[in-house]
């Protein structure tokens, strides 16, 4: 059954152990184009396995997940075909940022796209230099990641997510290991990437930024989706026991 | 003999393989010159190095060689050879004779084919002039005396037999100087030798005639009868020309040797042996640079099987000593082809069996290193290229591999440097470099103090470069790394 067009990825029952612990049990859920969704709950739950089943890292035994026409089937009996053309679809954030180290912040930009899609140097250089324009780097093309701030390295990964020109981004706690003071930069790129109607999944704990910026915020906990709706339904009026508990803590 | 077969044939495609030599049909009138292999370490007065023209090598035993190219009109060449290497070497073919005070035993004559001799040796004892205490073997024996001599010689050998504790050196000058220095009682040795280093030292006396007496012959092998009737009839013409007594006349009197090195003479000769040590050096590291990757890429990603064969390839190499292998791969691999019949040759030059037995054993090390070095990039830095969509090969050659070689590097430049210096055990298979050529040339000069110097600053000259260069591309690398 193909997806509606209005769909950009759907997960369908999809089951995720590690030895004999079920992380992710029969979790289904589908997120729109241009959706931006805040994914919450405690930790544990299965949030960055979620995002790393979608971006091919992980395998899983059971269920599926639909990208345009693309499938991730269970077991890796997905076709390196289907997860080159996931990986070109959404682009992936991480917590720790893992840029190249021995990269400048243009070069860890152009590395892919000269390597994967062949760009000639000009054309990846060019591209790279608007995009750390557009994420506020404009002068630090040629730092090295160790000469970076926290918020600076954070940005540079966005960036560099985005040069391959995806249509969706998934960021795992990507300001998690900042300082408060730098989260905000960081977040500022993402709310100017959700006015260009791309499609966000946004792992957080900044309930303050998915109640700005999300459009839906879903709730995981024990490896299934407990509560999805509109920000100020979940946050102001949580419906379940687990999501009122998970957000007394994070408030706290 | 089986697991050493197996060894050979892992290393068949390393090697520069060349069909066995076929005979040829006749002779080509002009014969090439024959190769004599002795070995000119401390070798005065047989052979040894002109001490106004190092380059040169001088002794009665070249005065010989020279007289016999005369009968034979044949040109004769000198081949540097180890003397505990010699016979092994004659039987690689490696030269076409041996001459270098070899002793007739019956062993050797059952071995090789021995020519007529051309000298007579005694030995003679030799004690500290303060030492009143020995007036023969006899009295050796009764004081419990430790005599000094050199290992598998006739003079060894009679003092096993009569039972005289004994202590074999491998060269002639040091058993007389640790008998001046009172660490032995004396040394037993042929005349020849002692007349040349014992009689000038003031510290020394002979003690007693010269006695036991034993000849000096020249060794071929068994299939060189052709060749070794020549000379054994040069040598009778030479004897009855009364030319062998004229050179043994000149060579008897030690005054006559003329002691008078120059360090220039010296620094030239040490410089062109430093040349061969920085070949083997830069050679086998790059066999061992890209052999280690290979197998460290084997061991780190490589299925089973490979893995296996990487993991037994790192432990068995790192678990010999780089000396029996270079000894196995020079005199033992083409006896290996021949005895199974291979049709292959597994002969090869000492060059290529040096840098061949440092790279694949230095490999081993590498590949470890590498392997540490590999492994310490976080997987993240995977995931991140993955996310990308970069395929796995590109990933390890652009972005983890970069980043390994700042932990590889220092450890890799420390196994440059010691190998550097390991390179002098390859005077086993007669490569004269940097320490071999300094052995021969202060044994032959005396000069330990100066040469020595001169051979630590060649060393240093080739190590120092060699750590700053690394210094430099640790920086380079790992710009804006923290
Ligand atoms: N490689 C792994 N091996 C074994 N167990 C794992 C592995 N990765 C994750 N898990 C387990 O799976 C469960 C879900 O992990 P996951 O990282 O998806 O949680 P999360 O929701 O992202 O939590 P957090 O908010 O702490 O990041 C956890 O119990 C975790 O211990
Ligand atoms: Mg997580």
């Amino acid at each position: 059954m193909p997806l509606p067009p209005t769909t950009h990825v759907e997960f369908r029952g999809l089951k995720k152990r590690f030895g004999n612990r079920l992380v992710l049990d029969g979790l289904d859920l589908s997120i729109d184009v241009g959706e931006t969704v805040a994914l919450i709950g405690p930790s544990g739950a299965g949030k960055s396995t979620l995002l790393r089943c979608l971006n091919g890292l992980t395998h899983f035994e059971a269920g599926e997940i639909r990208i345009g026409d693309e499938l991730i089937q269970s077991n890796g009996n997905t076709s390196a075909k289907a997860v080159r053309q996931v990986r070109r679809d959404f682009g992936m954030v991480f917590q720790d940022f893992q840029l190249f180290p021995h990269l400048t912040a243009l070069e860890n930009i152009t590395e892919a796209p000269r390597q994967v899609l062949r760009l000639s140097h000009n054309a990846a250089r060019q591209r790279g230099v608007e995009l750390l324009t557009r994420v506020g780097l404009g002068d630090r093309t040629d730092a090295y990641p160790g000469e970076l701030s926290g918020g600076q390295k954070q940005r540079v990964a966005v960036a560099r997510a985005l040069a391959m020109q995806p249509r969706g981004l998934l960021c795992d706690e990507i300001t998690s290991a900042l300082d408060p003071e730098l989260k905000g930069e960081v977040l500022a790129v993402l709310e100017d990437l959700k006015r260009d109607r791309m499609t966000l999944l946004v792992v957080t704990h900044e309930i303050g930024f998915a109640r700005r910026a999300a459009d839906r915020i879903v709730v995981l906990a024990d490896g299934k989706v407990i509560e999805s709706g509109l920000p100020e339904e979940v946050l102001d009026n949580p419906k379940h026991e687990r999501t009122r508990q998970f957000l007394r803590q994070v408030m706290r | 003999m089986k697991p050493l077969a197996l060894i050979g044939g892992l290393f068949i495609v390393g090697l520069s393989l060349h069909l066995p030599h076929t005979a040829k049909g006749s002779d080509p009138p002009p014969l090439p010159p024959l190769k004599w292999g002795a070995d000119a370490e401390g070798g005065a007065p047989y052979v040894f190095k002109d001490p106004k023209d190092p380059a040169h090598n001088i002794g009665f035993e070249v005065d010989l060689a020279a007289a016999l190219a005369r009968e034979l009109k044949r040109e004769i060449t000198f081949t540097q050879y180890d003397y505990v290497s010699l016979l092994p070497g004659l039987e690689r073919r490696d030269f076409d004779f041996a001459m270098n005070g070899l002793e007739v035993t019956p062993d050797r004559t059952q071995r090789y084919r021995l020519s007529r001799p051309y000298y007579t040796y005694k030995l003679q004892l030799v004690t500290r002039k303060d030492d009143s205490r020995f007036a023969s073997l006899d009295d050796c024996k009764a004081k419990r005396a430790v005599v000094g001599t050199l290992g598998d010689t006739a003079a060894q050998r009679l003092l096993d037999k009569q039972g005289i504790k004994n202590r074999i050196y491998d060269g002639q000058v040091e058993p007389y100087a640790d008998l001046a220095l009172g660490r032995i009682d004396a040394v037993l040795l042929d005349l020849p030798i002692a007349v040349y280093y014992a009689q000038p030292n003031p510290k020394l006396k002979f003690v007693g005639e010269p006695f036991a007496e034993g000849h000096y012959a020249i060794a071929f092998r068994k299939d060189q009868e052709a060749l070794a009737q020549q000379v054994d009839a040069a040598i009778d013409r030479l004897a009855a020309q009364g030319e062998l007594a004229r050179i043994f006349e000149k060579w008897r009197i030690p005054s006559d040797i003329p002691v008078q090195w120059t360090l220039g003479a010296c620094a030239k000769l040490l410089g062109e042996a430093a040349v061969t040590t920085i070949e083997i050096s830069l050679a086998s590291m790059l066999v061992a640079v890209a052999l280690g990757l290979v197998l460290a890429t084997m061991r780190l990603y490589g299925p089973a099987p490979l893995r296996w064969l990487a993991v037994g390839y790192i432990e068995f190499f790192r678990g010999i000593p780089v000396l029996l292998f270079l000894v196995f791969l020079y005199y033992g691999l083409p006896g290996i082809s021949a005895q199974f019949g291979w049709p292959v040759s597994l002969e090869m030059g000492r060059m290529t069996a040096a840098i061949l037995g440092f790279g694949l054993n230095y490999a081993a090390y590498e590949a470890e290193i590498y392997r540490a070095g590999i492994s310490a990039v976080p997987h993240g830095q995977w995931e991140a290229a993955a996310s990308l969509g970069m395929a796995p090969t590109i990933t390890f050659r652009r972005i983890i591999l970069p980043q390994a070689i700042r932990t590889i590097l220092p450890p890799m430049t420390n196994d440059f440097v010691s190998l550097f210096k390991d390179t002098s055990v390859v005077s086993v298979i007669a490569v004269v470099e940097l320490t071999k050529q300094y052995l021969i040339l202060s044994k032959s000069s005396q000069m330990y103090l100066q040469v020595g110097v001169l051979t630590a600053i060649y060393y240093l000259a080739m190590s120092i470069p060699l750590s700053y260069l690394s210094q430099y591309l640790e920086r380079k690398w790992s710009k804006g790394v923290r």
